[in-house]
């Protein structure tokens, strides 16, 4: 599938649905984790899932960056943007994110100045301009955004800029699947790769899935036919006994990834000890932390937060979600308590989210129909 | 922000911090394309890139930037709500 023309041709998606059918062993259930939110999205906006015969249920994985950021996290940011003369920067999804005593979004009603950007670079903008007020970047994001962090922190260093901090919330890739592929709660039979991340951590990382666990994986695209192709490719694999990385987006994923992004973030990133996901609780080694030499930009270093871990609501099943244990109709306040308008877990907050992907087109209380 | 949007490069504006201006569906604005000069190539004027949070992340032809346009123009809101937040960003 290397002409992007093809893509277009509806023909190909049914010739490939035709073959899937002819992959699965009647009889035999298979649970395949799309990790990224942008598959969730792109599967359920396209539903992928009804050309895919009945025994191929695909599980949605923790791979949305806002719906992964714990409550206490939240309340730690609203913390910093209530400090005296802080400008509080962070992306427009983070803004409805609920934290224990209400949103961001909340606080900059309250008076605190909270302000959306598009790029941590608008930040940085935005802390030349006051230099005589402290500027707050709330960093949130995989593999995919931790890079344009440390390059602007590091250019923020350069030039020098005194009043800018960030309080970083970056998390990685690798230990919460090895989690979830540790955890008895769940039997996965394939992941389809994240695409955006491996463009910058490339495919190695995921190679532990087949040496380690026996599961195939196939790093996808986010056309339709891309998830659709990743299918194909895992059920394939499953059915010829193999397990192996295989790269269905190699027109954009370098085997190696990107080596100069890898080389900013370990220059201003450090693995903490260990960080919290929302739902999951801690997993080691899975958060990023400003190094040494970035601590005097370091918010959390240079201000107090209140660092108090919260528990989630409990009508909120976002961790069941987020691992894939249940779908998110199954969650009692889905689409009553829990709406994209007024959400309680963050997987109603970001579209990226499997809840409010579910939400969006319809997905209300069914099972798939059968094929 | 996991929305990954195509645009073109039209100009290098800024050599030391690596800004160009691109051009996103008839909307330009600098964005840097640092990450990318070590991929053995580097990017310059006339090239695709995918850009997130204001830095090129991929280099891609023009057939498949133009096709993740077309597929991202058909998400409708969630793409519009991430070229309202390009417009609004001023990186210089
Ligand atoms: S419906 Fe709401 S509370 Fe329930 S899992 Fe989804 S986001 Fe969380």
């Amino acid at each position: 599938m290397k002409h992007v023309d093809e893509f277009r041709d509806p023909a190909l998606g049914q010739v490939l649905a035709g073959e899937i059918l002819g992959l699965v062993e009647p009889g035999r259930h298979y649970k395949l984790m799309e990790v990224c939110g942008g598959h969730t999205h792109s599967i359920y906006k396209y539903g992928i899932d009804d050309l895919l015969p009945a025994n191929v249920e695909l599980v949605h994985g923790p791979g949305c960056p806002v719906c992964v950021i714990p409550m206490g996290r939240v309340d730690d940011g609203i913390a910093l943007a209530h400090e005296p003369d802080v400008i509080f920067t962070c992306f427009g999804d983070m803004l409805r994110v609920p934290g224990s005593d209400g949103t961001l979004l909340d606080a900059k009603a309250e008076g605190a100045d909270i302000r959306m950007v598009y790029s941590p670079l608008d930040a940085l903008r935005i802390a030349k301009a006051n230099p005589d007020r402290p500027v707050v970047f709330f960093a949130i994001g995989f593999e995919t955004t931790a890079p344009s962090t440390a390059l602007t922190l590091k250019r923020a260093k350069a030039e020098g800029v005194k009043n800018f901090f960030c309080m970083c919330n970056h998390v990685t890739i690798v230990p919460p699947l090895r989690a979830l592929l540790d955890s008895p709660d769940l039997r996965l039979d394939g992941f389809i790769g994240p695409g955006h991340v491996s463009t910058v951590v490339g495919v190695r990382p995921f190679e532990f899935i087949p040496t380690e666990y026996g599961k195939p994986i196939s790093v996808a695209g986010f056309e339709p036919l891309d998830v659709l192709h990743a299918i194909h490719m895992i059920l394939t694999q499953l059915k010829e006994g193999r397990c192996e990385v295989e790269n269905q987006y190699a027109r954009v994923v370098p085997y190696d990834g990107n080596p100069r992004a890898l080389e900013v973030m370990s220059e201003v990133f450090e693995l903490r000890p260990h960080f919290e996901w929302r739902g999951m609780g801690f997993i080691s080694q899975s958060g990023l932390k400003l190094s040494e030499a970035y601590a005097d930009m370091d918010a959390e270093i240079q201000y107090s937060v209140p660092g108090i871990r919260v528990a989630d609501p409990k009508a909120c099943q976002c961790g069941e979600v987020l691992k894939g244990v249940i779908k998110p109709w199954e969650c009692k306040v889905f689409g009553s308590g829990c709406t994209p308008e007024r959400p309680i877990g963050t997987c109603m907050v970001s579209s990226e989210g499997a809840c409010a992907a579910y939400y969006n087109y319809g997905r209300f209380a069914r099972e798939r129909e059968v094929v | 922000m996991c929305l990954a949007i195509p645009g073109r490069i039209l100009e290098v504006v800024d050599e030391g911090n690596r800004l160009a201006k691109v051009d996103v569906a008839g909307v330009q604005r600098n964005v840097n394309i640092g990450l990318l000069d070590d991929d053995g190539v580097g990017v310059g004027p006339g090239d695709w890139v995918l850009i997130h949070v204001g830095f090129a992340m991929s280099k891609v032809d023009e057939a498949e930037a133009l096709e993740t346009r077309r597929m991202l123009e058909s998400m409708g809101e969630d793409y519009e709500n991430e070229l309202e937040e390009l417009k609004a960003s001023i990186i210089e």
